[in-house]
Parts: structure tokens; C-alpha cells; sequence
């Protein structure tokens, strides 16, 4: 085991599948002779050549579609956005190349690419830099969506998400890129699709993804000093989406919140309360609750951004809530 | 700036000679047959959604794929003849129009969705320009595998003011990759001329601000399509970069089948049907390779039956099986 950076686990997944495969290429602003935005594909340049870490000019639909042309033709591109906010005119590559080619083509041609980058929160960056755009693509069945809050899970997911066959939209956080967590020696794969149980408990489920697994875990801290003892379900992939591992938590605590960046209405967040309250109506004890976003563009001041996303307080508070119910 | 490159004046093709363009007449005409039996079957509602076709067209996807029959070909919604220039047997083609099993999509995708993966034909996109920045990431990795193969990816006028468009260019410039952009400028964005869609419209000028070599000529002559896509696919094949050709062509039918294109001025597709590419060569090879009425009253026969018999076999294919519904959303992980 070592200690490591989330940003040295993402560049070890990508090193570590670009030794094995040299039809992995990773393209994108600033990757190679900059080492990336925010540091994560440092040293990779001099490590794999120009022709497979690539730098383009500031052109998101172009060098997307590019990956996807390239996937067609054989290649497994790692597409990076700056962040997922510069996704947005790439929205059309992702939507309606990546994940349709398959179907249209009745089969004919597989996608495997991964769009990776930051996504959500990154603090005083104002509104255009804040998006959270878990819900816009995991709405579309043909791609896939994952995350993480762990160096450990980065790498195995970013590992999986290499090797998939489909596209994958990799969601990262600039905030996290600097948090170490023990990954080991041995190689190691994380299925897509598999949820994890970061916090045993028994009174109520706390179901979450991303960086605001922080969050839930400082909140579930909270609860126990208050004498309720929270299970913490890291969802790790939004598409598809592991209700089974949600269901059995909620069908053993009986209650659940859900907590996500984004916005409350037509989030990700949303689709989970639906299939909980189809699966689970008869055991629930209260409404299912969640703390999301709240529903104004983000604002630029400290004060009023922290308004605006999860804390620790507003999901303790809305646990408090499902409980005294 | 490109400096001094541009495309050499001749093709490293050979002339063609009476039976090489007596078969791409034949091509030729069997998208038009087909083209418009897939009219008539829209009419009796046996092909449905949108259906743009390819009439006026053919001599640039005929004389096109008989220069660049290996490389890879990307294109729009309006590509039932280029589908069949680059191999897709007109039976495959008609049974996807008909939304059946036996289509080149299984059903899946319809008239704007023609796939060939055999034929390197790597698609119909139905969102203008989008599929441009496709075409650059095929020839990125036809580049990198060193595979001697381009891109040829075909788009309207109405694509050559989308932004998917000039990134396109601006990235194959500038990585220098072997792709054949072609512009086939028809004349209409859906029923908006050119004048209107554009201040610049000799759209060959769009390759200057990237520093793209380019060329405009009138495509209703196959054999000049050929030997231009030609000398466009040997200038990208050798190393040189990207070519930007606007082939100038006309659609005699409307934008889609519920168009009856009354934009048009009076005259106007009189005048361009002077200019059809079937008879301007059939023209050439009567006059200057001898064929006779008999030849090609056998060439049209020939035709007419292939064109039947997709009909027919469109027609008694079955209907996708339901119990596929979910096979085309993932693919399976190998191994």
C-alpha cells in the first residue's frame, strides 16, 4: 500500500493501461507539454511521445468528436476536459455520437472511449466553472457514468472505464485532486456499475457519490455522537446505477437520504428516491429526502456559495428529519 | 499557410476506359432507380420518418468511391447513393429504409443511418456538421497505424456554417491528417439557398483561414469527380494533410420527401437537369466509347431488375425482433 494523491491514481490508471494497450491515447487542452490543468498527466508526455499524449487547441466539440472518429477506427481515446462545464459544447459529440453510434449502427461499431475531467463545485470559480452535469448524462442510455471520492477508487474505476467497451463519462473534482488515499502495490480493477458500502450502519441510509462522500461521512460523525448510526452508500457509478446494493441498505435501515451536488430538480437524485419508493414502499418509514444543490446558478461569494452546496449541517438536519418521523 | 502545396493537376488513377465507366454509369443508375423506388415506397408509406434523396447527386458518390474504394468514408443523412458507391448491395440499403431485420442497421437506424463496417462506410449522421469532427478522429488513427488509408467525409453546403465544422478543419490542419473533405454543395440548406445561408459562397474559401489546400469544381461529370477526389486522396495519402474540395452538384427532388422544393426560381431545375450526371455519361460512352442502344438498353434492364429485386427483398424481410430491443444500447466487454 502506499499513500498517493488522487491525481497520481488517476495518471498511475492511465499509465498503467497505456503500457499494456497502445491503442490508448490521451487527448485534450494542456495534457502534455502543460502536464495537465491541474497536474494529473504529469510526466506522461515524456513517458508516452506526442503521438499519444496530446495537446489541442481550445476546440471541445472538435477534439471530442476526434475521440470518437478514432474509437470507431479502433483506438481507445481518454478524451480530457478542462472541466466538465467546457463539456457543454461538446454536449452534441458526447450525446448524440458517442453514445448512439452503437445502436445506429445496429451493433456495427463499439464507442470505447473515456471523457474524463472536473466536475461540480471547485470554489469561487462563479457559475460557468460550478456545473454539476451528473444528471445531463447519465439521462442517456449508451453511456456510461462514474465517479469516485477515493484515490483507491479512482484508480480502479478509471482502470475499468479504459477497458469498457462503450463510452464512459469519468466525473473527477479539482477540489480532490490533492487528497491521498492508501492504494496498493498489485494491480487492481473496480467494476463499473458496483456500489460501495463506505459506512456500515443500521438507522438510516445515506446514499451518495463524488466528493460529497466528505460530506456524508463528516454529517454520519455528527449523527453518532447523537446516537444514530448511519450507513453510507457510495454509489460510484450513476449509470448503471447498483439499486440493488441501495435497496438492501434502505430494506435494513428503513430510511434513506439522498445527497448530491446538482440541482434538486431533475437530478440524479430524483431517479434514486423514484426506484427506492417502487422497491422499497412497504419497509420505508419516511419520505425519502434529499440534499442537493439549491436552485440558483452558483454564486461567486464564499458566504453564498456555501449556501448553495451540501454540508455537513444541512444533511445531518435532513436526517433528523426522516428520523423524528 | 500552406505555402506552395496544392493538389497535383493529375490523379495517379488510370484513365478509365469503356468497361470501368460503362460500371460507373451502372452505379449510377442503380441509385437513381433505387432512389426512386424508395419515393414510391414513401408514398405508400412503407418507408417512413425523413428521406432525403440523393437524385442529381450520384456522379459525385460514384466517382468519389471510384477513386477511394479502400479508405473510409463518413457522411451525412442524405447518403442512400453513397451507402451504394461504397459497396452496400442495394437489397441491404432498400431493407433498412423499410425499418427490417435484414437492413445494414438491423432497423436501428432508418434513411439518415446507414452503416457498412465491411465497406469502411463508418455512417449517416443526422445532425449537420456534427459528424464532421468524426471524420478527423478515423484519420487520426488510419495515421497513426500508418494504414496508407484517408477519410473521405462528405457534408452539405448548410454543414459549412457550423461551428463542428471549421473546428474540423482547424484540427485536421493542424495535426495533418489524411482526410478528403467534401463539400457537396447543392445549392439548399433545406429551402434556403446559398446567397442566404452565407456572405462567402464559393465555400472552397473556408480552407483558407486554416491554411487548408483546397479546390471547387462542377461534379456532374463522374469521370472529374474521380480523378479530383483522386489527386485529393494522393495529396492526403502522401503525408501532405487535409484537402477541402466544394464539388458543386444539384438535387433535382426536394430537401426530403415532404418537400416539394417550391423555393426553387422557375427554370432553375430545367436548367440544372441539363446538366444530369447520367447524361452527360451516357453521352460519353456513346459518343467516344461506342456503346450502342442494345448496350445500354442491357445496362438499364440489368438495373432495373437489381433495383426490383432490393424492393422485393426489403419488402418480404421481417420486422426486427422485438426481443433485441435492449442488444444495441452497450456493448459487450470482450474476452
Amino acid at each position: 500500500m502506499a499513500m498517493i494523491q488522487i491525481r497520481e491514481a488517476l495518471r498511475q490508471a492511465m499509465q498503467e493501461e497505456m503500457r499494456r494497450d497502445e491503442s490508448i491515447f490521451l487527448m485534450g487542452e494542456e495534457v502534455a507539454h502543460y502536464n495537465g490543468a491541474y497536474k494529473v498527466s504529469q510526466g506522461m508526455l515524456e513517458e508516452f511521445g506526442e503521438d499519444r499524449i496530446v495537446d489541442t487547441p481550445i476546440s471541445e466539440n472538435g477534439f471530442a468528436g476526434l475521440g470518437v472518429g478514432a474509437a470507431m477506427a479502433g483506438m481507445r481515446p481518454i478524451i480530457e476536459f478542462m472541466t466538465w462545464n467546457f463539456s457543454l459544447v461538446a454536449f452534441d459529440q458526447v450525446v448524440n455520437s458517442a453514445s448512439k453510434i452503437y445502436q445506429m449502427s445496429g451493433g456495427q461499431y463499439s464507442i470505447p472511449i473515456v471523457f474524463r475531467g472536473p466536475n461540480g463545485l471547485a470554489e469561487n470559480l462563479g457559475s460557468q466553472h460550478s456545473t454539476s452535469v451528473d444528471s445531463l448524462y447519465a439521462h442517456f442510455p449508451g453511456l456510461k457514468v462514474v465517479t469516485y471520492a477515493t484515490a483507491y477508487d479512482a484508480k480502479g474505476l478509471l482502470k475499468a472505464a479504459i477497458r469498457d467497451p462503450n463510452p464512459v463519462v469519468f466525473l473527477e473534482s479539482e477540489l480532490t485532486y490533492g487528497i491521498k488515499g492508501e492504494v496498493p502495490d498489485e494491480e487492481y480493477i473496480i467494476p463499473l456499475g458496483k456500489a460501495d458500502i463506505k459506512r456500515e450502519g443500521t438507522d438510516v441510509t445515506l446514499i451518495t457519490w463524488g466528493k460529497q462522500l466528505f460530506n456524508v461521512e463528516k454529517a454520519a460523525g455528527d449523527l453518532a455522537a447523537q446516537g444514530i448510526n448511519a450507513e453510507i452508500v457510495d454509489l460510484r457509478s450513476l449509470r448503471p446505477l447498483d439499486h440493488e446494493t441501495v435497496f438492501n441498505s434502505v430494506v435494513k435501515t428503513g430510511r434513506a437520504v439522498v445527497i448530491h451536488e446538482g440541482f434538486l430538480f431533475a437530478g440524479v437524485g430524483a431517479e434514486i428516491c423514484a426506484r427506492i419508493q417502487e422497491a422499497c414502499f412497504d419497509i420505508l418509514q419516511a419520505p425519502v429526502l434529499r440534499v442537493t444543490n439549491r436552485d440558483v446558478p452558483q454564486p461567486y461569494a464564499t458566504n453564498m456559495e456555501q449556501l448553495v452546496v451540501p454540508s455537513p449541517d444541512r444533511i445531518v438536519q435532513a436526517v433528523r428529519t426522516v428520523m423524528e418521523r | 499557410m500552406a505555402e506552395s502545396l496544392s493538389l497535383p493537376e493529375k490523379s495517379s488513377l488510370n484513365p478509365v476506359d469503356r468497361d470501368s465507366l460503362s460500371h460507373l454509369y451502372r452505379e449510377m443508375l442503380l441509385i437513381r432507380r433505387v432512389e426512386e423506388l424508395a419515393a414510391k415506397a414513401y408514398t405508400q408509406r412503407k418507408i417512413l420518418g425523413f428521406c432525403h434523396l440523393y437524385i442529381g447527386q450520384e456522379s459525385v458518390a460514384v466517382g468519389a468511391a471510384a477513386s477511394t474504394s479502400d479508405d473510409y468514408w463518413m457522411t451525412a443523412y442524405r447518403e442512400h447513393g453513397q451507402a451504394m458507391a461504397k459497396g452496400m448491395s442495394a437489397r441491404t440499403m432498400m431493407a433498412e429504409l423499410f425499418g427490417r431485420q435484414t437492413g445494414s442497421s438491423k432497423g436501428q437506424g432508418g434513411s439518415m443511418h446507414l452503416f457498412d463496417k465491411e465497406n469502411k462506410f463508418m455512417g449517416g449522421y443526422g445532425i449537420v456538421g456534427g459528424h464532421v469532427p468524426l471524420a478527423t478522429g478515423v484519420a487520426w488513427a488510419a495515421k497513426q497505424r500508418k494504414e496508407n488509408r484517408v477519410c473521405v467525409c462528405f457534408f452539405g453546403d448548410g454543414a459549412a456554417h457550423q461551428g463542428a465544422f471549421f473546428e474540423a478543419l482547424c484540427l485536421a490542419q493542424l495535426f495533418k491528417l489524411p482526410v478528403v473533405f467534401i463539400c457537396e454543395n447543392n445549392f439548399y440548406a433545406m429551402g434556403t439557398p446559398l446567397h442566404r445561408q452565407s456572405a462567402v459562397t464559393d465555400l472552397s474559401l473556408r480552407a483558407l483561414g486554416v491554411g487548408m489546400v483546397s479546390e471547387q469544381f462542377e461534379g456532374f461529370d463522374v469521370e472529374v469527380v474521380r480523378e479530383r477526389v483522386g489527386a485529393a486522396a494522393d495529396f492526403a495519402r502522401a503525408g501532405n494533410g487535409p484537402v477541402l474540395l466544394e464539388i458543386v452538384t444539384y438535387r433535382h427532388r426536394g430537401h426530403s420527401m415532404s418537400d416539394p422544393a417550391k423555393y426553387r426560381p422557375d427554370g432553375e431545375l430545367d436548367e440544372k437537369k441539363k446538366s444530369d450526371p447520367l447524361a452527360i455519361t451516357k453521352a460519353r460512352l456513346t459518343e467516344d466509347f461506342g456503346l450502342s442502344e442494345a448496350d445500354l438498353a442491357a445496362i438499364h434492364e440489368s438495373v432495373e431488375v437489381e433495383a426490383q429485386d432490393a424492393w422485393d427483398f426489403a419488402h418480404d424481410s421481417p420486422e426486427p425482433d422485438t426481443s433485441t430491443l435492449y442488444d444495441y444500447t452497450y456493448a459487450p466487454q470482450e474476452g
